[in-house]
């Protein structure tokens, strides 16, 4: 079964490489890719620590809700993994 | 014969609008970039030569590098496995120096669409197609391409049917994105150099379909005649 994850609603000040239109957003995890480092912290010169980067696959019924064109139509985007929380499978509708 | 605009000094010969000259002082950006670049050069950290052979080695990028791509993932099965699981390796195995490129190729399949787009810049997989279409940085675009992909897909003379899934990749983050398109019908026993004949930019990121084969016979049969 998908790993289910919500991009937090998080809205610090600096250079964030988390789309607005997907904060607080739910999908499941597409695919792991590997450590990368911080964008957040690398675009300042610092020494960037290598966080998880993970795709995350949203419905368009989840991000438009009835505005979408098709609801099962997708959006995939690469999330670093500070910016998710883990969903119980409970929380699955 | 003289032409139809000829008389208008706003327009060209052919009709179109004269670009109006940039003469404009430089912006606050621009003047950045020559000063950081002279910089580098004053202390020694890069050559005037290092920085030219990174702009030709930029501008001697192009689609055709993806289309030989695509091509060959149509031609050997094998190859497209390895294209769908590595896309960057896939590259580099038919001699494209991609530098540090971390590239996905998704499949178009009969029921999958795929899109590309970069919504908070323009990310674009630059050291494998060269640089992106201007209208790929545009602000219309990348708002749309999340929000109504269908509708800007017909824009672009594209009408997915309902039986087709879109799935559009936002390149937000450390990968770039291909997207290897369906091989066009009628093709049957053809090889990978008119197959890449065949590849447009548009269809490696998702906002076209390739050429069918009636759309280039006349390209063909030309290529041919010359030899």
């Amino acid at each position: 079964m998908a790993e289910r994850v919500r991009v937090r609603r998080w809205a610090p000040p600096g250079h964030v490489r988390t789309p607005f239109y997907l904060r607080g957003k739910t999908g499941v995890i597409e695919r792991r890719l590997g450590r990368f480092p911080n964008p957040e912290e690398l675009a300042y010169r610092q020494d960037a620590a290598r966080i998880e980067l993970v795709r995350v696959r949203f419905t368009a019924a989840e991000l438009w809700g009835d505005g979408a064109e098709r609801p099962d139509d997708t959006v995939d985007a690469e999330i670093y993994a500070h910016w998710l929380e883990p969903l119980e499978a409970a929380d699955a509708p | 014969m003289p032409h139809d605009h000829a008389d208008d000094p706003h327009l060209s010969p052919s009709g179109h609008p004269y670009r109006p000259d940039q003469d404009e002082p430089l912006t606050y950006w621009q003047t950045m970039e020559i000063a950081i670049r002279e910089l580098l050069v004053e202390k020694g950290i890069l050559t005037p030569a290092e920085i030219q052979a990174e702009i030709d080695a930029m501008d001697s990028r192009s689609p055709a590098n993806g289309a030989a791509v695509v091509a060959r993932a149509w031609t050997d099965p094998e190859y497209k496995a390895r294209l769908l699981a590595d896309a960057s390796a896939a590259c580099r195995e038919l001699g494209f120096d991609i530098g540090p490129l971390r590239l996905i190729a998704v499949e178009n399949t009969e029921t999958v669409h795929n899109l590309i787009v970069c919504t908070l810049c323009s990310c674009y997989p630059r050291n494998l197609l060269g640089l992106p279409p201007d209208w790929y940085k545009s602000r219309a675009y990348r708002s749309r391409a999340v929000r109504e992909p269908r509708a800007l897909l017909a824009e672009f003379g594209l009408t997915l049917g309902r039986d087709v899934t879109l799935r559009v990749h936002d390149s937000t983050a450390d990968m770039r994105y291909v997207v290897l398109p369906r091989r066009p019908e009628g093709t049957e026993g053809w090889d990978a150099e008119a197959l890449a004949a065949l590849v447009t930019r548009d269809s490696m990121i998702g906002t076209g379909l390739p050429r069918s084969p009636g759309d280039v016979a006349s390209t063909v049969a030309g290529a041919e005649g010359n030899g």
